[in-house]
């Protein structure tokens, strides 16, 4: 027996962003359903590094990071608790001379985003940061970026848009869309509910491009699995979080003092699945080579790693897009329809944002961030 | 990458206890070349776990009467000596793709991980104490019973000088009796299932008389040594001065509450199977109402969901040492069997036979001594759960008011039980028990905790290791 709901706006996925989005279209008055397949946050958006950081976003993308960035500072008013997060700031290395000047070409690209870089030279690096290996030679520092927890951050969205009204509907994944003149009807047939509203929202992130494609708006999405590694906790060691220029390893410590690290991917898991070929995975895990070589990276970066023992390692399920940039804005399909999704692992920092972003889109037809970049449209070769 | 990954791998035997140790022998009895991977130096398991080189108390004093038993199995690898290669002290920290990873140290010390192929895999993991806590369990000179047992066999040396054993399970009657015997105190065995248990398993236990004889003997030396034996009890906390333990409170089967005083504590609901490499081997598991746990689907010679992959011995379910001895024997001529190979019938008639007799018993010593039921009603908000990551009771309800998880993977999410350093191999089993309790689901309804590589903690600084012999043109 399907129940039908009826709302202004039914968003698909219970992420960082649709949790956000809901919260952010209830404060703007809007009735909201949202519709999660397992728990809120508990896929990229729970298990990912928990970066908080601008730093290293290109410049088309930093008024949206400015926007999270005020968002995250009034985070325990938002969303009734505080992750864990903490301006504890991120330091940006450079292992060459060349990474070095890419950093100084960066930091002066950004000057006027406000982001206050600090360059930090081998001595002050010496001085400042003495935990960090003899193969930095220098970095940049965003004082005011961070790290959160993402497993409690992500949750508390949802559950602050339940608290504000928004209908959240877990275990409930999307079997079917209907789109007629009144709008979209969303199926769960495993929740036995059909949701109904002028206004769509697909955020179901790695889930997002086989909503997108169902209903005739393919998007250039694919699925990867990026890789972390946790030790067991160890005496403080370092405040801010880690990134190094040209990829391949970041890290931080946690309050409890376990060591997060992550760089490198994962392979989905089950590998076989009876479903259709399409459908990502629910999990993934660390592939074993990418794990070795990410404690190599650890331990090279941080000596004060070489003695500890590694206890977990993990992967998650996460959308891509060829530029890997996000896909933000109206359908250019369907007149209602909003996408956010391909985050392309660097969606945590920005998320309560691009919710922030689509309740304007939504409630007032334009988003007052700039958003061009994230077109959905992009990628559309001309016909 | 190579031919070999089309030809037949050599068979891999993870677990170098009673049912490893009876596989690899099989295995290369019938002309195959095993390989036989185990953590310890030496082979043995846990059951027949052997000390150190250097102390050297004879098999009697360790092992009682099962002397003959362990000295069989350590014995048993030598005259194969040229066709196993056994793998010690390597841990196996993770299966992927039809591989193991193997984790051991040059000669220089240096951590070093090998891929191990296989098309073949015997898992015989064993087992480890299963705990539910009680107030004051992490105090020091609080074990598991296990750990109680292992102090006495490896290292000659017992866990307090007047001991109490307490929870459940014939092991209760065994480690007393092992302590008693070893000049210890023991000031009471405590065992929370009633009495009236054992009379209702009796036609069970039948099946392996010995067993049944041996379980008696140790209760009837103990009785006649004046060891106060206590069933049916409830146990409520430990205490002492200074966080040392002094005394165990508990009430008594007719709900009197009592004390007795000891310095050492031996804790432990029977055992719970280690089960991690067959989830990561891709095995499906099944819940096991008796033995309240999910363990890996297997017919009755071992065979799991996953072709070329079986399991034998207390890792696919508590069922004890000679048990294991069986399985490890009949999962070999299982896998036998499955390359073609040709195995003596009568040998698989017998085998089948006797594992028959030692499920029956198995079953009946579940009956004899169940996990308590109602063990999560009245724990303290302020009792650590989670010793790894200093989980109290109080933060899982917490967490179960905020969010409703139904099960365990979303509890450890939001709550970091099972995230430290046993992954949930110890504190898994409570935090399922309250879990269950505090949604009113059935603890089959909660789940498993999926899980992640490494399985036990690896050395970050582990390399792979060199790659050797390419055959590159």
């Amino acid at each position: 027996m399907t129940h039908h709901l009826r709302a202004d706006v039914v968003i698909v996925g219970g992420g960082i962003v649709g949790g956000s989005a809901a919260l952010f279209l209830r404060q703007a008055g809007a009735s909201v359903i949202l519709m999660e397949r397992d728990r809120p946050g508990s896929r990229a958006s729970g298990v990912n590094y928990g970066g908080v950081r601008r730093q290293g976003r290109p410049p088309e993308h930093l008024p949206l990071a400015q926007r999270a960035h005020a968002l995250w500072a009034n985070l325990r008013s938002l969303i009734g608790e505080d992750g864990e997060y903490v301006r504890s700031g991120h330091l940006k290395l450079a292992r060459s001379a060349a990474d070095m000047a890419s950093l100084e070409a960066y930091a002066a690209r950004v000057e006027n985003f406000g982001l206050g870089l600090q360059l930090l030279d081998t001595a002050d690096l010496r001085r400042l940061y003495p935990m960090i290996g003899d193969s930095a030679i220098g970095g940049s520092l965003c004082p005011e970026d961070g790290h959160a927890n993402p497993r409690l951050v992500s949750p508390a969205f949802s559950r602050a848009a339940a608290a504000a009204g928004a209908t959240i509907l877990d275990r409930a994944p999307v079997s079917d869309i209907r789109i007629t003149p009144e709008g979209f009807h969303v199926t769960s047939a495993q929740a036995e509910i059909t949701a109904s509203a002028p206004v769509l929202i697909n955020c179901a992130g790695a889930w997002a491009g086989e909503l997108a494609a169902g209903i005739g708006d393919p998007l250039p999405i694919s699925v990867i699995h990026p890789l972390m590694a946790v030790t067991e906790p160890l005496p403080p060691f370092l405040t801010v979080s880690i990134g190094v220029e040209g990829g391949g390893v970041y890290g931080r410590q946690v309050e409890r003092g376990n060591f997060v690290f992550g760089g490198g991917r994962g392979f989905a898991h089950p590998k076989a699945d009876a479903r259709s070929a399409t459908t990502p995975p629910d999990f993934a895990r660390p592939e074993r080579q990418a794990a070795l070589r990410l404690l190599a990276q650890g331990t090279g970066l941080f000596p004060a790693l070489q003695g500890c023992t590694i206890i977990r390692s993990w992967s998650g399920v996460e959308a891509e897009t060829p530029d890997h940039a996000p896909i933000i804005g109206p359908s250019r399909i369907h007149p209602g329809l909003f996408h956010a999704c391909g985050f392309s692992g660097a969606g945590f920092q920005i998320g309560p944002a691009v919710g922030a972003v689509l309740a304007d889109l939504v409630t007032t037809g334009r988003s007052v961030t700039p958003i061009d970049a994230f077109r959905p449209d992009r990628f559309s070769s001309p016909a | 990458m190579t031919a070999a990954a089309t030809t037949s791998l050599r068979p891999v035997i993870v677990g170098a206890g009673p049912a490893g140790v009876r596989a690899a022998v099989t295995l290369a009895a019938a002309g195959l070349n095993p390989v036989l991977v185990d953590e310890a130096a030496r082979p043995g398991g846990q059951i027949y776990r052997q000390p150190p080189a250097g102390l050297t108390r004879p098999p009697e004093a360790l092992y009682g009467f099962e002397a003959a038993k362990a000295r069989a199995i350590h014995t048993a690898l030598a005259p194969y000596a040229g066709q196993i290669d056994h793998y010690t002290e390597t841990l196996v920290w993770n299966i992927e793709h039809g591989a193991l990873d193997l984790m051991n140290r040059d000669a220089s010390g240096q951590p070093v991980s090998t891929v191990l192929p296989y098309d073949s895999l015997i898992l015989a993991t064993g087992a480890t104490d299963r705990i539910l806590p009680l107030p004051g369990w992490t105090r020091p000179g609080v074990y598991t019973l296990g750990g109680a047992q292992i102090a006495l066999k490896a290292q000659g040396c017992g866990i307090g000088k007047r001991v109490v054993f307490a929870g459940t399970g014939p092991l209760l009657y065994l480690i007393a009796y092992q302590y008693a015997k070893a000049g210890a105190t023991v000031a009471a065995v405590l065992d929370t299932a009633p009495f009236v248990n054992r009379i209702h398993a009796l036609p069970g236990l039948l099946a392996c008389p010995d067993t049944l004889l041996k379980g008696l003997y140790y209760t009837a030396w103990l009785s006649l040594h004046d060891v106060p034996l206590h069933s049916g009890v409830t146990l409520r906390e430990i205490s002492g001065p200074d966080g040392t333990v002094a005394a165990l409170h508990w009430r008594d089967a007719k709900g009197r509450d009592r004390e007795t005083a000891c310095d050492g504590i031996g804790l432990g609901y029977g055992l719970r199977s280690e089960t991690q490499l067959a989830d990561l081997a891709g095995c499906r598991f099944a819940f096991n109402d008796l033995h309240r746990v999910w363990l890996p689907e297997r017919d009755d010679a071992g065979r799991t969901s996953v072709a070329g992959v079986y399991v034998a011995g207390d890792g696919a379910g508590i069922a004890g040492a000679d048990a294991a001895e069986a399985a490890g024997e009949r999962a070999a001529l299982a896998l036998l069997q499955d390359r073609g190979l040709p195995v003596d019938p009568t040998r698989v008639t017998a085998l089948d036979r006797r594992l028959a007799r030692f499920r029956r018993f198995s079953s009946a010593l579940w009956t004899a001594f169940p996990v308590p039921a109602g063990w999560a009603h009245d724990l303290p908000d302020s009792m650590t759960l989670c010793r790894c990551e200093e989980i109290t009771v109080g933060t899982l309800r917490q967490t179960v008011r905020t969010d409703t998880p139904t099960e365990l993977n979303r509890l450890k999410a939001l709550s970091r039980i099972g995230m430290g350093r046993c992954q949930g191999r110890m504190c898994g089993v409570a935090a399922a028990e309250v879990l269950a309790h505090e949604t009113g689901r059935p603890v089959s309804a909660i789940a498993r905790l999926r899980p992640q590589p490494p399985i036990k903690p690896l050395p970050a600084a582990t390399l792979p290791a060199p790659v050797s012999g390419e055959d590159t043109p």
